[in-house]
């Protein structure tokens, strides 16, 4: 059996109604699983990006790509290059707050970590935090001792560094 | 341009794409479009039931190599083509839905798709994992555009069935229509020609090999490549193994056919796709019904593999040369170098080896005792049709023997349901094969459970005058469930018998067809006469015994070396 690795799938798609669904349905029925899938509108109008993460052996990723790119709304597929990229993920965390003291203190660690207070009241603070999965993953283990009440994230979305960028026609 | 209303640019639409005729059944959400068929060229031919007319469809698809077009109402008539497009989809037939749809707005609710209207189900959203291509139209004015594109997409690279949703408004309204011929489609560019340096790795491994060997999948059938295959199997002098998909892509009369391999191939391609060093698989998937176990498939094997879906290589087994392209162009160019480089072959050792195992299969093969058995009826049939004859197939024990016996000649002459093994398709895909071909003379090798579940279609057959025969191999069993109750399960038989019902002679004089009861292969082939030349649809009980098995077999969760002879 081969290595499993988590791979970063950048595809190009038709931005119209069902398209998550054609491409979310493909994973379900062939049994690859998504580990996390962002989807935004780029450059281009009626074009859509899907940054989907997926852990499996290289087989897997082989036969996820092929599929993806039979399917028609599917423009291309890139299999990003870890080393070469940037990753990107954005979380709103909301923390238990209610003494001066943890207030302080969370304020601290929030400044070490970049993450921006957005939202303050009397029993919690909202902090946003951008950066790499592993850091949010970082920063979210220091908040729970204060009690983590409800966490939102994005899912990652990436780029290949370089003044290169990927050509749907080619 | 021109302004028209919705229905009569579907009508247009499938006039320009060559569509003669369609199958289905009317509705609701269909009345705009037949309005206009009342005044088309177009045939529409009235099937009993949905899935019949999703069959007939694929049927006529597979016989005359282009699009088939099925036609549904919205909600029950849409679901009841989903296994006729399953079927199609997994099989690479181009089969065209079309399906009504409620409308997308009415006067008192201003949006009516997504409200559960009557007869309202999302056939886009079913239809997704089982179509190559769906859409469903929003504006009279995307039809043209979206007929185009189910048809491009349907019938080019590797083929699959498409589907088009039209809710009622926009079958009425007015629109500027625009029929131009590009189609433009971003995301869909099929890659139908091989990569040259590939084609040079295959040939250098083909002639360096010492026991090559073919393997011939659906794609051959599909892409028309059979003289092409034909030519590289005697230049080199190869043998041909068919998967159950390429079933009638090489002839099995030629010396060097071995058959199908399989669950039930022949014991002879079994055994000898084990001895190659060199397999040419071309246009075939590698199924698990065709390998048994893949660890010790093929051990000796360099595998070069040609498939015009690049999603195939390397799915199920590891190739030494994968060759993204056409079956039929990419054979051509394997042959352009071989015709340069060998002379014609004379049979060498591994010829002789193969000669020898097929003379030994021969004379062992067993027909069954008694005096009308599947195997002999099968053998007595082949000799009383003309080579281009059609055969349709249900499912099951009646599919594997005429797999086993039937010998094919011609290309595109066994059609059956291979990938998704759909019992009730082998009738109305003789139907649909009998509209394309209707000088041919079409027989549907039935069992009596499958026959069961689209008899219904006798009703199409004889009021729309598409004479075919059907041979009811009747053991009141769904005869493969209980052969393997019988050889795995002690015996043990559950919801398996039918009982002697209905009367199957009857049942078809009750729809104004022919029906016969016989008990001998004599009688068998004066039927069998008598209907060719009347060309009467005729539906010929015959009574076989519910203990007859299926053999070879590759028993479950075995490989190809253990095929057995019988249990």
């Amino acid at each position: 059996m081969d290595q499993k690795y988590v791979h970063i799938i950048s595809t190009i798609v038709e931005h119209k109604p069902g398209v998550l669904y054609t491409v979310s349905n493909l994973f379900r029925r062939r049994g690859f699983n998504i580990d996390s899938i962002s989807v935004g509108s780029t450059e281009e109008s009626g074009i859509a990006r899907m940054t989907i993460m997926v852990t499996g052996d290289n087989r897997t990723i082989e036969q996820v790509i092929k599929q993806l790119n039979k399917l028609i709304d599917v423009l291309k597929v890139t299999r990003l290059d870890p080393e070469n990229i940037v990753t990107r993920e954005l979380a709103l965390i909301k923390v238990t707050a209610t003494s001066t003291k943890a207030r302080s203190d969370i304020i601290n660690y929030a400044d070490i970590f970049r993450a921006r207070v957005v939202d303050v009241c009397t029993e919690s603070l909202m902090m946003e935090i951008t950066g790499t999965s592993d850091k949010i993953d970082a920063f979210i283990t220091l908040m729970k001792p204060f009690g983590v009440k409800e966490v939102a994230r994005t899912g990652i979305t990436s780029l290949s560094r370089g003044p290169k960028s990927v050509k749907i026609d080619e | 341009m021109a302004k028209m209303t919705g229905a009569q640019a579907l009508l247009e639409s499938l006039k320009r794409e060559k569509v003669e005729v369609m199958f289905g059944i009317s509705g609701g959400a269909l009345l705009p479009i037949h309005d206009v068929l009342c005044d088309s060229e177009i045939r529409h031919i009235l099937a009993r039931h949905e899935q019949g007319a999703a069959h007939m469809a694929d049927g006529y698809a597979r016989a005359s190599g282009t699009a088939g077009v099925c036609m549904a109402t919205s909600g029950p008539g849409a679901t009841n083509i989903v296994t006729g497009l399953a079927n199609a989809y997994l099989d690479s037939s181009p089969v065209i839905a079309l399906t009504g749809q409620v409308p997308t707005y009415s006067a008192n609710t201003s949006y009516m798709i997504g409200r559960d209207a009557f007869q309202e189900a999302d056939i886009i959203g079913i239809t997704t994992p089982i179509t190559k291509y769906n859409v469903q139209v929003k504006h009279a004015s995307e039809i043209p555009n979206a007929v185009k594109s189910a048809f491009y997409i349907a019938t080019t690279g590797r083929p699959g069935p498409a589907l088009v949703d039209l809710p009622k408004d926009t079958q009425t309204v007015k629109a500027e229509m625009d029929f131009s011929d590009n189609v433009q489609i971003r995301g869909y560019k099929p890659n139908t020609d091989p990569h040259p340096l590939q084609i040079k790795k295959a040939v250098n491994l083909l002639l360096n090999a010492e026991r090559p060997m073919v393997l011939a999948g659906g794609g051959v059938n599909l892409s028309g490549a059979s003289p092409e295959l034909l030519q590289i199997a005697e230049l080199l002098m190869m043998p041909v193994a068919t998967t159950f998909m390429g079933k009638s892509c090489f002839p099995e009369n030629h010396p060097l056919s071995m058959g199908n391999i399989g669950m039930h191939g022949t014991m002879l391609a079994n055994k000898m796709i084990l001895e190659a060093d060199v397999l040419l698989a071309v246009g075939t998937r590698f199924q698990d019904r065709s390998t048994g176990t893949l660890n010790g498939f093929c051990p000796d094997a360099k595998i070069i593999h040609i498939d015009v879906d690049a999603a195939e290589i390397g799915k199920n087994v590891d190739v030494e040369v994968p060759i993204v392209g056409d079956a039929k162009p990419t054979l051509t160019m394997i042959n352009q170098r071989l015709v340069k480089k060998v002379k014609k072959q004379k049979n060498g050792p591994w010829v002789k080896q193969v000669q020898a195992a097929k003379e030994k299969y021969l004379s062992e093969l067993d027909l069954g005792s008694g005096d009308l058995t599947s195997p002999k009826l099968l053998k007595e049939l082949r000799r009383l049709l003309p080579e281009q004859a059609i055969i349709a197939t249900e499912v099951g024990q009646n599919q594997m023997w005429a797999a086993l016996h039937f010998q094919t000649i011609k290309p595109r002459t066994f059609i059956s349901s291979g990938g998704l093994g759909t019992m009730g398709f082998g009738f109305p895909a003789a139907i649909g094969a009998k509209v394309a071909c209707p000088e041919c003379p079409v027989v549907d090798i039935a069992g009596d459970g499958s026959f069961r579940m689209t008899e219904q279609e006798l009703g199409t057959s004889v009021t729309e005058d598409i004479p075919v025969i059907v041979i009811v191999l009747n053991n009141s069993m769904l005869g493969m469930v209980a052969q393997w109750q019988r050889l795995f399960y002690q015996k043990r038989y559950a919801a398996v018998k039918l009982g002697n019902v209905p009367d199957f002679a009857k049942l078809a004089q009750a729809y104004g067809a022919e029906g016969v009861h016989i008990e001998s292969l004599t009688e068998f082939s004066a039927v069998i006469k008598n209907a060719l030349k009347t060309e009467v649809t005729t539906v010929i009980d015959v009574p076989i015994s519910p203990d007859d098995d299926v053999f070879p077999m590759v028993p479950p969760g075995k490989g190809l070396k253990d095929t057995v002879g019988g249990l």
